[in-house]
């Protein structure tokens, strides 16, 4: 709903991109993300983190549409009949997924087979269809696709960190499956360390759990539990 | 309140341009995604012959220039066979899809194979298609020119557990271990099984993986039941020789 909108700015003249817009953009990055203060979007979170390189295909598929879905629902918010709005934000979304489902198909198919149903899934994804509801039905077209991009870069930057560790410790790689795959620490000379030689490494092995969706939600609690030790502001928001 | 009209109106000219925009991108990406489709097959399957194209050849780092010509007429026949095992004519492995085939009747499918002749002597790779876990798991499995010694193999699957069952796709151990056996014993088709707790048969079975036994049972499953469909080819070829092969 439209209680959290922003009102709409006063002034006649205002910079293109001064300190409101500075702060659409960083706000969601830390202090409202929205995967772990507004916790929304987490479904996708769990489930395409155990590589960095699908994470990051992910994450800038939502950063296109959270901000292109954003920008035209806030074009047409004046049009938008109030009866069917909902219908016409989910139009809108699903284009947009189309749209991003057809590029990858056509640049990058084996990422595309990679996060298979989960770039369908954007459509549900709540964080789009929150900002769309909570700010573009109420901003201006330019704030409203700095909002969207601002929401989409903080779900994207929990997904790579998230990534990061569950490859790692999953897996020993980093960046697998791109040009510049990096092998870390495993049981062979293809390694950086290797376990079977390195006597310090010796007892090390890939945690099979980093490779499972449920280690995401650990790395996620963790995340959040710094955060909040770190801000009590936000302790009491959710 | 809107009125009817409007709504009407407003939700007519959204669908309608978006159903333009969206059908006008899919008319120009079809042909490249189709394409795209096409290769990342082509590259499962030679994935099973990794070892047959050369030294220090790597499937993932090949252009999709030399994925096409790998499967060119020159280094790869393309044959179709029923389930007596007669070759189907002017019809390429390539389109046979097996997720289809597989809900048809047993006696009415089809069987996709390719003959890789690039090398020094012919590989069979031959397609197997069966139930993991929670879905669907396939795999290419190469033969050596004497049909019964495995060359390669290579799995995939649709959504089995990833660090578990998913393994019989990204632990390339996995598949490696699948060279060097043999799925005749004795002159009877047996398949490998993938046993819990280690292969007690060095030469019929495999590693299975822990905690995925299910996922490995579904793979022994596959590969005797698949490997099967092709014994009435087999057992043919092994008798004609290979004169079979150049109708």
């Amino acid at each position: 709903m439209a209680e959290t909108a922003v009102k709409a700015p006063v002034k006649e003249k205002e910079p293109l991109f001064g300190k409101k817009e500075r702060i659409l953009l960083s706000d969601p990055l830390l202090d409202n993300n929205p995967i772990t203060v507004q916790v929304l979007g987490v479904c996708s979170a769990l489930a395409v983190t155990s590589l960095v390189v699908p994470s990051l295909v992910m994450a800038v598929a939502v950063v296109f549409v959270t901000g292109f879905s954003s920008l035209f629902t806030s074009m047409l918010r004046n049009y938008i009949p109030k009866a069917v709005r909902m219908i016409v934000q989910l139009v809108i979304i699903a284009t947009l997924v189309t749209i991003v489902e057809l590029a990858l198909k056509y640049f990058n198919y084996p990422i595309y087979k990679n996060l298979s149903v989960y770039i369908g899934l954007i459509i549900t994804n709540c964080i789009v269809m929150g900002r769309l509801e909570a700010f573009a039905m109420a901003n201006k077209p330019w704030r409203s696709f700095i909002d969207g991009i601002g929401n989409g870069v903080g779900y994207g930057f929990i997904l790579v960190v998230v990534a990061f560790f569950r490859e790692v410790f999953g897996k020993g790689s980093l960046f697998a499956g791109s040009g510049i795959e990096m092998f870390i620490i495993g049981p062979s000379a293809d390694y950086w360390i290797n376990t079977s030689e390195n006597w310090w490494f010796g007892w090390y092995a890939n945690n099979n759990i980093m490779v499972l969706p449920a280690a995401a939600m650990f790395i996620i609690g963790i995340f959040i539990w710094i955060q909040r030790a770190r801000n009590p502001k936000l302790v009491d928001i959710s | 309140m809107n009125s009817n009209t409007y709504i009407l109106t407003f939700v007519t000219i959204l669908t309608i341009t978006v159903a333009v925009v969206l059908g006008g991108l899919r008319e120009v990406t079809k042909e490249k995604a189709a394409q795209n489709e096409d290769i990342f097959n082509k590259r499962a399957i030679l994935s099973s012959i990794e070892t047959k194209l050369g030294d220090d050849v790597k499937v993932k780092k090949l252009t999709d220039e030399e994925v096409l010509e790998l499967f060119s007429p020159a280094n790869m026949d393309q044959v179709v066979l029923d389930m007596e095992g007669n070759i189907l004519d002017g019809m390429m492995a390539q389109n046979i899809d097996m997720a289809v085939e597989r809900k048809k009747e047993e006696s009415e499918r089809k069987l996709p194979l390719y003959i890789y002749k690039g090398g020094a002597e012919k590989v069979y790779i031959l397609s197997v298609r069966g139930n993991g876990l929670w879905d669907e798991i396939w795999g290419n499995i190469a033969l050596e020119g004497d049909l019964s010694t495995i060359a390669g193999a290579a799995f995939d699957h649709k959504g089995e557990t990833p660090g578990l069952g998913a393994e019989i796709k990204d632990n390339p151990r996995f598949s490696l271990s699948f060279r060097g056996k043999k799925i005749y014993n004795e002159g009877e088709l047996v398949g490998i099984n993938v046993r819990k707790g280690g292969a007690k048969d060095p030469v019929h079975e495999v590693d299975g993986i822990s905690g995925a036994t299910v996922t490995g049972d579904g793979v022994s499953e596959m590969l005797e039941r698949g490997l099967k469909y092709y014994a009435p080819y087999l057992s043919q070829l092994r008798q004609g020789g290979t004169s079979m092969l150049l109708k």
